[in-house]
């Protein structure tokens, strides 16, 4: 099952090494990983996806949480939350495919960011399914580039991750 | 006010904190730190041959103490031969703090002479790794090594100090911290009590009970405890490899080892028990054999340190996570007030049980009129030391006979690598014992393959006078590796031979050290009677066993763990 870890861990060089290394090592799977200091500076927030069965996610978070820098995490998906990936996508954009183009971008609420005579540089965010779909819907024929975020969650309501 | 440079700190730290032996190798990267020590007299330095060997005396320290080992290397090579000792010390828990030179900051990452990244390396196998940035840090730092090292479940640190961090005419500020504190680090201090009182009336209730007691019951002290436990029960107790002394061989109630070399009864007892309670032990593959045919009719209770421990192989029916000391003692004090007993008629009828497996296979071997088995070298060494030396080992079938055959009641005294099962720690860990432990009887039990290993370290012993004991039971093979050779690849022997070994008796002669040969059964007590009794000498025992030898009993792969090769012809 695909699960998303969210991460407290102290902001120090040779911190993500560790937890990268972890996942190889165990032989783990890291799906997307995002990380980025918080508002307290000494502390990074990372986000995980990952995918196993409730046994080796069990042992993730344990083997995690081991880490000495490792200050908190939770597991996402234990609740509802809200879970979402940034994605930049470059497509070629000439004559009638134009109009097509910032259809479907529109119907995705996406944005066109960077436009030439023959490209669109469109910015699209959502949960990752949804990314997906875009790329299915405008064929891989007229992608020039992708970038992805890596998936990005929070929990809904009133819980948070914090010291 | 106190100012002192980054070498001088490094000194002065070790001394505030107790440490009275380092070992360790000089070079380049950490000659400020060497001048540092040399100028002062209460950390004494012991000089090893090869780094490694300086982890495993470490080590040997820190598995008969309890208290972590102290180790000092120079970068690139000095660092990276310190790795195998560091995996061993990891994998079985034990506490060392690794200081490890590195080329200064301002070269770092731009591949200079001797240029390590030890963080980088040592990453998978330590509990931690830290990397002073400023001298100021230092105190800190360390402070920080010995407390991760020795709290928790206890692991090796490794320390990376660039060398411009220990230049001699930078001084700052030097405080000796005795304490630190980590947000992101607390270990429990004690077990979730209604876990433990579930436990409890399991333990209670339970017909065919089996207390299987690992080598956390060392690490957390609670040997006292889980031997209350059992005796207030009368509940029959197997224990690890890592485990063993853990609970006093000797008794009626304890069944052996139990797992791949285990003895008959504790792995028929495990087999058929109807509740398990695993005390510090992390029911490795060794133990366990195919893990879905394991203990199929027993609950399971896991009294464990480190969360990540539990259901790691084996799903648990009550884990509780806590030091196994304040565990047992919740425990102790629960059933004694619930005034409750065990099962008699069960409890009898299970003994019952038990004691027909052992009457049936009591850990038996066949000895000849010709040679020498390597079993009776151990039970000759059991004798003459009257069951209280401290026993270091290497790995392979002198590792399982010393195991079997060394009945161990006390713990701390039974030293080896169970884990990661690395050749050549038994040596230099019996040097760390016996440096710390003058008084004791310090032997090294080894196989002619393993002792080649570290043997460099004879020179050790010569400069420190460390009068241990090796007891080499010399099979002229690597015995674990033919054994297995004989048993799934019809006696094919690749590369198991030890072809051309030395004349070991000369050559502990070369290092002015003793060597002595045994070739027949009735020379050997009377020559470890001997060597024994040269107490300021150490004194190289090469047995001449018999090469055809297996270890038995042995687990049959991917088996239950009753099932058992008994000898070469009998099986479960
Ligand atoms: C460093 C290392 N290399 C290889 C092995 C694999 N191995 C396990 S037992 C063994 C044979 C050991 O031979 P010896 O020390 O003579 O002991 P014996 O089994 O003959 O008693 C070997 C090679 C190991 N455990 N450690
Ligand atoms: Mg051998």
């Amino acid at each position: 099952m695909r699960r998303i870890i969210s991460v407290l861990l102290e902001n120090e060089p040779g911190a993500l090494s560790r937890v990268v290394g972890l996942f190889s090592q165990r032989n783990y799977n890291i799906e997307t990983l995002t990380v980025a200091a918080t508002e307290d500076s000494t502390l990074s927030r990372m986000t995980v996806t990952t995918t196993g069965s409730d046994k080796v996610i069990e042992q993730i978070t344990k083997q995690l949480n081991k880490l000495i820098e490792v200050v908190k995490l939770v597991d996402l998906t234990e609740g509802t939350h809200i879970e979402r990936e940034l994605m930049l996508i470059k497509l070629k954009a000439a004559g009638s495919q134009r109009a097509e183009i910032k259809r479907t971008v529109d119907i995705y609420r996406g944005q066109i960011v960077d436009v030439t005579s023959s490209v669109y540089t469109i910015q699209l965010a959502g949960n990752s399914d949804k990314l997906d779909a875009f790329i299915q819907t405008i064929g891989t024929s007229c992608i020039l580039e992708v970038v992805r975020s890596g998936v990005s969650g929070i929990a809904r309501g009133e819980k948070v991750l914090s010291l | 006010m106190e100012l002192l440079s980054g070498a001088d700190m490094i000194a002065r730290f070790l001394q505030d904190e107790g440490i009275e032996y380092i070992y360790g190798y000089p070079g380049g990267s950490v000659l400020h730190i060497y001048d540092a020590l040399f100028r002062q007299d209460k950390v004494k330095h012991i000089l090893v041959r090869h780094e490694q060997a300086a982890t495993h005396m470490a080590d040997g320290y820190a598995r008969a103490t309890g208290k972590a080992g102290t180790v000092l290397v120079t970068s690139g090579p000095g660092a990276t031969n310190t790795i195998t000792g560091i995996a061993t010390a990891f994998t079985d828990s034990i506490p060392m703090v690794v200081l490890c030179g590195q080329v200064p900051s301002t070269l770092i990452g731009e591949d200079a002479f001797q240029e390590t990244d030890m963080m980088g390396v040592s990453r998978p196998v330590v509990k931690h790794n830290l990397t002073v940035r400023h001298p100021s840090e230092i105190p800190e730092i360390l402070k920080k090594a010995y407390y991760l090292a020795q709290t928790g479940r206890p692991g090796p640190v490794v320390v990376d100090i660039p060398k411009d961090m220990t230049t001699p005419n930078e001084r700052y500020e030097y405080v000796y911290p005795k304490k630190v504190k980590l947000r992101s680090y607390n270990p429990v201090v004690r077990g979730h009590s209604g876990q433990i009182k579930k436990a409890v009336d399991m333990l209670l209730a339970a017909k065919r009970p089996v207390l299987y007691a690992g080598g956390g019951v060392i690490l957390g002290k609670a040997s006292d405890k889980l031997v209350e436990l059992a005796q207030l029960l009368g509940y029959p107790v197997t224990n690890t490899l890592m485990g063993l002394g853990g609970y006093p061989a000797t008794d009626k109630q304890h069944l052996g080892m139990l797992g791949m070399h285990g003895s008959y009864e504790a792995n028929m007892a495990m087999h058929h028990a109807d509740l398990i309670v695993s005390i510090g032990a992390r029911f490795d593959d060794r133990v366990t054999n195919a893990i879905d045919k394991f203990c199929p009719g027993a609950r399971i209770v896991h009294i464990d340190i480190d969360p990540a421990s539990i259901s790691k192989t084996v799903e648990v029916d009550v884990p509780i996570v806590g030091p196994v000391d304040s565990v047992l003692k919740e425990m102790l004090a629960l059933i004694k007030e619930s005034k409750q007993d065990p099962d008699k008629n069960a409890l009898a009828s299970w003994w019952k049980n038990i004691d027909e497996w052992r009457a049936c296979h009591g850990g038996r071997f066949v000895t000849t009129d010709e040679g020498i088995k390597p079993q009776q070298a151990v039970e000759a060494l059991y004798k003459v030391t009257k069951g209280n030396a401290f026993v270091t080992s290497d790995v392979g079938q002198h590792q399982m006979f010393a195991a079997q055959y060394y009945k161990f009641d006390k713990p701390n005294r039974w030293i080896n690598s169970g884990g990661l099962g690395t050749m050549g720690f038994g040596f230099p860990a019996a040097m760390g014992v016996k440096l710390n432990f003058p008084d004791d009887d310090v032997v090294c039990v080894t196989g002619e393959g393993s002792i080649q290993m570290n043997i460099q370290e004879l020179s050790t012993c010569k400069q420190y006078d460390l009068p241990v004991k090796v007891l080499v039971l010399n099979n002229q093979s690597l015995g674990m590796v033919k054994q297995w050779q004989d048993m799934n690849y019809e006696s094919r022997h690749a590369q198991s031979y030890m072809e051309s070994l030395p004349d070991f008796t000369k050559l502990v002669e070369a290092y002015g050290h003793i060597g002595l040969t045994v070739e027949k059964l009735e020379d050997l007590e009377p020559t470890l009677e001997k060597a024994f009794a040269m107490k300021d000498k150490l004194v190289f025992i090469n047995v001449m066993v018999d090469p055809h030898e297996h270890v038995y009993p042995m687990q049959i792969a991917r088996g239950s763990m009753k099932d058992m090769w008994l000898s070469k012809t009998e099986r479960t």
